[in-house]
């Protein structure tokens, strides 16, 4: 293998620097800069309106960007967004199926549109239809289809062209958790041939599928890692969960415990961190004993990624 | 039925319509521009028809009778042509929409006392001015016809006295050219009235349904009756401002006459409002769609209004079962009050059945409006 | 005053259908005053259209609902004086501002004047709104637009409080802070259902049902729900998790294995298999970064019972 070979498979199929896109006063995307490998799967974390849409939208060659630079496989966004439509594959937030077409005929269009050769059209088609465990029913309109159906055509008929990259923007929003994971089974066996693949989402959870996260709020990247990564480096401290009967009444005792930060009530438990778990546990059922609170249970729990957004966020204010 | 709600609805409406400017440039320049595009545009009238001449008879009798028509300010005459497939090349042309065609013999026959008969070629691609320049030219016809007769009978010593029928049917035709735009001001009113009104209200319960309130106002203690007497107060106001803006326009732009009572014209004039508002409400209600909606409710209203109301076309020129259609037409009773209001200066007996039955009509539609809102989702 | 034993909701047998198809069948529950009652499930689940036949917006083909003594169905339009609604599309007047919305639902449930005043003054506050009160409601951003949508339902002082799917893409500060008020609430005596397709919402819940295709499969307290899950939830984390997951699903007492970004998440029988497999593991010679039990997510629980309920037959 020569050694430019080798950097291609090394360089980023996705490189982002400082970009930026405006719509009038309102800046949706705010200097972001990021870079996709091959086979990777990276997850755009951030709720609605923090400019995830635009900045997909913007790779994908439909937004002129206002600043910055970004390459989809190898090709300047700005400069030739025909030529990156090419090589890309997009699945969009409502999964863009005609509902009064059949299986096959949403295929066939998509292929054509895609310009897949006559002679890959049979195959491709073999494979979408398969993949998506719709073998028998090719000729069922999609309106029939149920959520997790449609989702999963939605995705064979994206990677017909077989693109090396492939956009997913909120692909299971609508969708029961089983087929959710089924989509994801394929999405990685997607990685394991090579396509990278950039997702957007605001289901916190859902990131834990993808390789590395991008949080985004209000149009800049906050945070940039693995799931474990954001979770172990954001949050300064350790979380602890106090349950029990009458934990409500304790919350007002607690708040005032030396060591304790962001005591908050979830459900029927209470979360609150503290710098170190092993040091301040035997302290606090101590003092809980004290006042009358025995009953009342503590143990240390693993943040989520919704613990560490509201910690990052919190800490760009 | 609780005031208070009625109120918030209102005053909730009422802001809306101020803060979008779709809902304002149909309640106040639409108006204006209907009346000015309608009230200068439509004219039913027709003069200076250009005629073409082929006089074959070439005498002092055919020189006579081409003299009536070219005095008359209803033709101009633009050509004299020698052969019929000039007639016909002209014709097709548009260069002219009549021919006159005197005849070899003509002066003879007369002399005769065998008549005269002359020919006119008409285009009538437009029916309405085909017919109108084929009677101005029966009429000047006529009246050449009515001078010959004197003028026989004259030379014979006689004495004439008679009126002839075709002198007072020329009153009618030849007189002022305002008539016409007097009868069509108030129809234009009456049309303005119908768009502006279904429109307004048309958008309104779909309006909710497409933006997603819908679903909470119905959750609250609401009652339909009064979301409806709340919705449609502040449209119906506005509409009787932009009536009044286009009955001012008619009185003091147009200066179409106006001869009846103020009260009797903005009591019909509310009647017609509610009828065309409670139909808009209705469409809105059923199509939850703002697009379709409007749509609907213009040609339930506009449509009927223009073509069936007397306005543009007289009813009892229309076949008799078209003329039963009529009947339901809001816009007829409204028209033919406008008319008789405006022209007639007609007393309250004359007005009173129209009035009543669109009060009746009101009274329907209302009803049926209000019944047809259902607190539910399906 | 009704105690803790006399329901404040009370829904039995609740159905209702779309043609052909059962949007809710049959469903039981019960919610308490000063509770949290989550409807929890995936979209198409029929928790709107459970939300909406609670409001009464929607009429049930069968079933009965009795809120606060007053039978819905019956006497749809009395429930509605007790009872708030907050639909997914909050019900705001873009072009309205914030003080005039809040105004309008004042006057639709007839409050007295200075009492909402009153309230519309201390929530605005707390939400740290009182800048925004001239604005117009279609300006404001998506968590304060939550946060007027709950206000505005707020105003008349309801006993119940329904809310369908009210933290959807809204960012995580905003959803906190959106709980706590529930908290605040709940504090206060107000029942409250929840619905929520976010299956980790689930845990901030004081009771929850979880629904699928119309039917209930659980309705308890979180606790009891990771009660059901019996064994352990390993994390294994590695480079390569296809390989991980190859040779981890045929080990003995593996239930099931879930690729996820970085590894795999291994439901086991029992705790004691951590220590197995991670031996096996290195027999095999696969390199792991960590393998650690960690608490089973909601997500976890709902696919089990799922496949408990289909008689452990294969996901579709």
């Amino acid at each position: 293998m020569s050694e430019a070979t080798a950097n291609s498979i090394q360089a980023p199929q996705i490189m982002v620097e400082d970009l930026v896109k405006r719509f009038g006063d309102f800046i949706a995307v705010n200097r972001v800069s990021f870079s996709v490998h091959r086979g990777e799967i990276m997850g755009f974390l951030g709720p609605n309106g923090a400019g995830k849409s635009t900045l997909l939208r913007v790779l994908c060659g439909l937004l002129h960007p206002n600043a910055g630079r970004a390459m989809v496989a190898g090709i300047d966004v700005a400069q030739d967004p025909e030529a990156v439509r090419r090589r890309i594959g997009y699945m969009s937030q409502k999964f863009s199926l005609y509902n009064d077409m059949s299986v096959v005929e949403n295929l066939r269009f998509f292929g054509g549109v895609y310009g897949v050769s006559r002679r890959d059209m049979q195959d491709r088609l073999r494979f979408a239809v398969d993949m998506a465990g719709l073998s028998g029913r090719e000729d069922s309109l999609v309106g029939t289809l149920a959520g997790g159906w449609k989702q999963r055509l939605a995705l064979g008929a994206a990677i017909l062209h077989k693109p090396a990259i492939l956009f997913l923007d909120e692909p299971t929003s609508g969708v029961d958790p089983s087929s959710r994971r089924r989509f994801w089974e394929l999405i990685h066996s997607l990685g394991e041939e090579g396509v990278s693949v950039l997702v957007s989402t605001h289901y916190m959870d859902e990131a834990e599928y993808c390789n590395r996260i991008a949080l985004i709020n209000h149009g800049k990247l906050i945070a940039l890692g693995t799931p474990q990564e954001l979770k172990q480096h954001t949050l300064d401290g350790q979380l602890l969960e106090l349950s029990g009967a009458r934990i409500s009444d304790a919350l007002a005792t607690l708040s005032r415990s030396t060591g304790m930060h962001n005591v908050a009530m979830f459900g029927s438990t209470l979360h609150a961190l503290v710098d170190d778990a092993a040091l301040r546990i035997p302290g606090l059922q101590a003092q809980l004993c004290a006042e009358g609170y025995a009953e009342i249970t503590i143990r240390r729990i693993e943040p989520s990624l919704e613990d560490s957004f509201v910690q990052w966020v919190g800490g760009n204010k | 039925m609780k005031w208070r709600r009625v109120r918030a609805i209102t005053v909730k409406e009422a802001l809306q319509i101020v803060r979008d400017p779709r809902s304002l440039m149909i309640a106040l320049l639409i108006p204006v521009l209907q009346m000015f595009l309608l009230g200068y545009g439509i004219s039913l009238d027709v003069k200076h028809l250009p005629l073409c001449i082929y006089d074959r008879d070439n005498t002092t009798q055919s020189h006579d009778l081409l003299h009536h028509f070219s005095a008359s300010p209803y033709f101009d005459v633009q050509a004299e042509l020698h052969n019929y497939a000039d007639i016909g090349r002209n014709l097709d042309a548009g260069a002219c929409r009549l021919a006159i065609v005197i005849p070899t013999g003509f002066s003879k026959g007369l002399a005769d006392n065998a008549g005269g008969t002359v020919q006119a070629l008409v285009d009538a691609t437009d029916t309405n001015t085909a017919s109108l320049a084929a009677n101005y030219a029966r009429v000047v016809i006529a009246g050449y016809s009515a001078q010959v007769q004197l003028d026989a009978i004259q030379s014979r010593g006689g004495q004439m006295q008679t009126v002839t029928p075709v002198d007072v049917r020329a009153r009618v035709w030849f007189n002022e050219d305002l008539i016409s735009r007097n009868f069509i001001i108030p129809g234009v009113v009456a049309m303005v009235m119908a768009i502006v009104g279904s429109q307004l209200s048309s958008l309104t319960i779909a309006r909710e349904w497409e933006r997603g309130t819908m679903e909470l106002l119905i959750s609250t203690p609401v009652q339909p009756m009064e979301l409806m007497v709340g919705k449609l107060l502040p449209y119906f106001v506005v509409g009787m401002l932009d009536a009044c803006i286009c009955l001012a326009l008619a009185v003091f732009w147009f200066e179409v006459p106006f001869r009846g009572t103020l009260i009797a014209l903005f009591v019909t004039t509310g009647l017609f409002l509610l009828v065309v508002l409670c139909i808009g409400y209705y469409v809105s209600v059923a199509i939850r769609s703002q697009v379709g909606a409007s749509q609907v409710a213009l040609l339930l209203t506009m449509l009927p209004t223009t073509l069936l109301s007397g306005f543009s076309f007289p009813i009892d020129q229309m076949p008799p079962l078209v003329q039963g259609v009529t009947y339901l037409v809001s816009g007829r009773y409204y028209v033919t009050l406008l008319k008789a209001l405006f022209l007639k200066g007609a007393p309250w007996s004359e007005l009173a059945v129209p009035i009543l039955c669109l009060s009746v009509y009101a009274a329907v539609m209302v009803v049926l409006a209000a019944r047809a809102f259902r607190k539910t989702l399906d | 005053m009704p105690s803790a034993a006399s329901p404040l909701i009370e829904v039995s047998a609740l159905t209702k259908r779309f043609g052909a198809v059962s949007a809710v069948c049959g469903i039981n529950f019960k919610v308490n005053s000063g509770e949290i009652f989550g409807l929890v499930g995936p979209d198409g689940a029929g928790k709107t259209t459970t939300s909406r036949m609670l409001a009464g917006v929607m009429r049930p083909d069968a079933g009965s609902i009795v809120i606060d003594g007053v039978n819905v169905l019956e006497q749809p339009e009395l429930a509605k004086r007790h009872v708030s609604y907050m639909p997914q599309r909050f019900g705001l007047y873009e072009d309205l501002t914030v003080d005039e919305n809040i105004r309008f639902y004042a006057d639709l449930f007839e409050v007295d004047s200075k009492v909402w005043q009153q309230r519309a003054d201390s929530m605005l506050a707390a939400a740290e709104m009182m800048p925004f009160r001239k604005r117009l409601a279609g300006q404001l951003s998506g968590g304060m637009k939550q946060k007027l949508g709950l206000i505005c339902s707020l105003v008349h002082t309801p006993r119940v409080l329904l809310l369908d799917e009210p933290t959807t893409g809204v960012d995580p500060l905003s959803r906190r802070e959106f709980w706590q008020i529930l908290y605040t609430l709940r504090s206060e005596g107000v029942a409250m259902v929840l619905s929520t397709a976010y299956l980790d919402e689930a845990e901030r819940c004081d009771r929850l049902a979880l629904m699928n295709a119309g039917k209930m499969m659980f309705c308890d307290t979180p606790a009891a729900l990771k009660a059901r899950m019996p064994g352990a939830m390993l994390e294994i984390l590695g480079d390569y998790p296809r390989r991980l997951r190859d040779a981890v699903s045929p080990m003995p007492g593996v239930l099931s294995v879930l690729l996820v970004g970085t590894g795999l998440h291994v439901h086991v029988d029992a705790p004691q298999r951590a220590r197995k497999i991670q031996a096996m593991l290195v027999e095999q010679g696969i390199a792991i970064h960590s393998l650690q039990t960690v608490t089973p997510s909601v997500e976890d629980l709902f696919i089990a019972l799922l496949e408990q309920d289909l008689g452990k037959a294969p996901a579709p």
